[in-house]
């Protein structure tokens, strides 16, 4: 049942990954396709979270939380970029 | 120039304290397992960036007290300094040189030059990014 439910998660989060990464590829304007990356550093946090539930390394929570803290600065960053002007049309 | 985002304000007051505890124990946690002094001075460095980006480029300089340059000179100086003891010890440059003791509360304390090279590194990161950071933020104005 426990490597069921880790499969399933591992393939549920590969599905939602290509899905990101297709809007990242379509996204029209920039905000879209900084929310496709926002969206895909998340997943990123999930698998790691996936791979420390599946091989009791707890240290790699650690890791998650590091990633975490720079994905949302990475999008802070994105935000104030675009709340100042920066161009949105980049087709 | 900033945000004026309520949300993002009381979250990077409340964080900043918690990732500079975390980015401590990240550097103290280093020798055997995930975490160093480069890791530790970019968590360190990322909070208060988060602090620069909630509130203004003044509050983040004061949070510091020092110019980052400064951090930066300190941490490299701290780090060539843990190279040379194991030159006196007829050991060639670099050589890490362990003491332990045993202290009344904590029990064996092991102290390496490893542990001052890597305090060094973290002080270099958190001088450096900040550099960058804070330059970048105050071009923008």
């Amino acid at each position: 049942m426990f490597d069921i439910a880790i499969i399933a998660a591992n393939v549920l989060l590969s599905i939602a990954l290509v899905l990101g990464f297709w809007r990242l590829y379509l996204g029209p304007t920039l905000p879209d396709r900084v929310v496709a990356l926002e969206l895909i550093a998340s997943l990123t946090i999930g698998y790691i979270a996936v791979y420390v539930i599946s091989s009791g390394r707890t240290p790699f929570v650690d890791v998650a939380m590091v990633l975490a803290l720079t994905a949302f600065l990475a999008a802070v960053g994105f935000a104030r970029y675009l709340e100042k002007g920066g161009h949105r049309d980049d087709d | 120039m900033n945000m004026h985002s309520l949300i993002l304000r009381t979250a990077g007051h409340f964080l900043l304290p918690l990732l500079l505890l975390f980015s401590v124990f990240l550097l103290l946690r280093g020798h055997d397992e995930p975490g160093g002094g480069f890791i530790g001075g970019l968590v360190a460095a990322a909070a208060i960036v988060l602090y620069l980006f909630s509130m203004d480029t003044e509050s983040a300089r004061k949070v510091l007290r020092v110019d980052p340059r400064d951090v930066l000179g300190a941490g490299m100086v701290l780090a060539v300094l843990s190279t040379i003891p194991g030159v006196f010890l007829g050991q060639p440059f670099f050589t890490a040189q362990w003491w332990e003791f045993t202290a009344p509360v904590f029990g064996d304390i092991k102290l390496s030059t490893v542990l001052i090279f890597d305090i060094g590194v973290y002080l270099v990161v958190i001088g450096s990014v900040l550099t960058i950071m804070l330059n970048l933020a105050e071009a923008e104005d």
